[in-house]
């Protein structure tokens, strides 16, 4: 019973940790772009798919692909925001969900044409296969490698925002763009820098996913719902609380999914409605990190 | 006498339908701290903001030392030299204090050093660490002039600096205004405060509805102070 409940909890953490590197490249792109950017599962999509046919056709070993794979999704995030995204900023939020829900779906039919509906599967690196011995329990290796690399990319993130000078120029930026840019700072190419990080942290978390699901063009809309409900808990806008938040949900999904099945499906957006009611701007967002 | 540094010509911006300035004219050489008076909404704050290019569809011309500016975008602006300390000072709330003061890029060689900052204002070296809108309303707009001198800006574009402050603290922001004078740091200023502009000032500019209306001396304004307070109804 203990074994599989820590079973269960491990497997919380890696669901977690892809909720925590999605939902931390939504929070910074809708920090300082304000936008709810609905592509995003799509990025992390294109990350598999990058990593997949990179091995297929160009023998892309994995460890290759997890540096090679954001960046060509970063140059694709690059190219959408300074082609469309840019163009809608003057305007209400809704209209670059609009946008980026659309690219979404165009993008995912092209990959449904040429790829098929059907997933293929991603062979887990030599390195990492079998299991490893925590002690306590077994556990397959890839999987402890999923938790350890997403906790140092998240880590780093959040250091790299709020210890850096960078980080400090992007918070500002945040707050006031328009002083921010007065003092010389070329806020668009920030901008236009900030959207291809967030989709390479998505493409990031694509590749990892890549072995432990299959590489299928909807895989991103699977978890771009659930994400976006972390961003939810944890406060638009905010990096720690994505972080946190994305573990914490994977968990207790996971915990609920053990004692009662039937509710792992819902019990994320039962957290998100009882946080709504008891915290209107998320565990650890604030006012204006929300408006 | 020294070569005019910024020129602006029949200067006109809009915010959406409403037109707010009328055609500006104003010139302010090397070195000299000019002040923008007038009442509240006459375009003072519009003319700072079009001067930086914070303002889209302005019209006009605005030359810095005869190179035309407007249309530029205001990073590229800042990069030729200029600063802005805003009005409400312009504190982040997310950075502490030694964060806000980084926070401009060295645009050119010649700011103020760290040392020189924390020597003036120990305050700012003290409470580096604390966020920078916790600090007093005088400690925030010290800041917010260090942080622009420190970028090394040769015209300085000023809102209100002692707007709300102890009259002790606009005397200190007087000898700062003062000490960059004399660094050869040349200020466009924009204040309601008469006797704090006569003591920094060379000359002032008096706006009126969106136009420069008259130039005026520290001697003329000295001497016309009751029409002016009453005409800037402070």
């Amino acid at each position: 019973m203990l074994e599989s409940l820590g079973g269960q909890i491990f497997n919380g953490l890696v669901s977690g940790a892809f909720y925590a590197m999605l939902s931390l490249g939504l929070a910074i792109i809708f920090g300082l772009l304000r936008i709810v950017n609905f592509a995003h599962g799509t990025m992390y999509m294109l990350g598999a798919f990058v990593a997949y046919v990179g091995a297929q056709s160009l023998g892309l070993n994995f460890w290759v692909a997890l540096i090679a794979s954001p960046i060509v999704v970063a140059i694709v995030g690059i190219i959408l925001e300074r082609l469309l995204l840019c163009r809608l900023y003057k305007l209400d939020v809704l209209y670059n969900l609009l946008l980026t829900f659309g690219i979404t779906l165009f993008i995912e039919d092209a990959m449904r044409l040429k790829f098929g509906m059907q997933g293929s599967p991603y062979v887990i690196p030599g390195k990492l296969e079998g299991v490893v011995n925590l002690g306590f329990m077994i556990y397959p290796t890839y999987r402890v490698f999923v938790i350890v690399a997403s906790l140092i990319v998240c880590i780093a993130t959040w250091l790299l925002i709020e210890k850096t000078s960078l980080g400090a120029t992007l918070r500002a930026a945040t707050e006031n763009p328009g002083l921010v840019r007065a003092f010389g700072i070329n806020v668009p190419a920030l901008i236009t820098g900030v959207f291809g990080f967030g989709c390479a942290l998505a493409a990031f978390a694509g590749v990892l996913a890549a072995p432990v699901n299959n590489v299928a063009p909807l895989m991103g809309d699977d978890i771009i719902i659930p994400t976006f409900a972390v961003v939810v808990i944890g406060g638009m806008g905010s990096i720690l609380g994505s972080i946190v938040t994305g573990f914490v949900v994977g968990v207790v999904v996971a915990l609920g999914a053990f004692f009662y099945p039937p509710i792992s499906g819902t019990l994320i957006y039962i957290l998100m409605a009882f946080v709504l009611l008891v915290k209107p701007t998320g565990l650890f967002g604030s006012v204006e990190g929300s408006r | 006498m020294p070569e005019t540094l910024l020129s602006v010509r029949n200067l006109q911006a809009w915010y959406d339908e409403s037109q707010a300035l009328f055609g500006v004219d104003l010139d302010v050489r090397e070195g000299e701290v000019v002040t923008l008076v007038g009442r509240n909404g006459v375009g003072k704050t519009t003319t700072l903001k079009s001067i930086m290019g914070m303002i889209p569809g302005v019209k006009g011309s605005i030359a810095l030392r005869g190179t035309p500016i407007l249309g530029l975008s205001s990073h590229r602006i800042a990069r030729l030299g200029i600063g802005v300390v805003p009005e409400e000072r312009g504190i982040f709330s997310g950075l502490t204090v030694r964060e806000n003061l980084m926070l401009p890029p060295v645009i050119a060689e010649g700011g103020w050093s760290l040392e020189r900052i924390h020597q003036l204002f120990p305050i700012l070296d003290e409470r580096r660490n604390s966020i920078g809108t916790k600090l007093s309303g005088g400690e925030q707009q010290m800041l917010a002039i260090a942080r622009i001198l420190r970028s090394g800006a040769r015209l300085v574009l000023m809102d209100e600096p002692t707007e709300g402050l102890a009259p002790v603290i606009v005397n200190a922001i007087r000898d700062l205004v003062l000490d960059m004078k004399r660094d050869g740091i040349t200020v466009l200023l924009v204040e309601q405060n008469l006797r704090f502009a006569t003591k920094v000032s060379d000359r002032h500019y008096l706006m009126v509805h969106g136009k420069i209306v008259e130039t005026l001396s520290n001697e003329e304004v000295v001497h016309r102070e009751g029409e002016l307070l009453a005409h800037l109804g402070v």
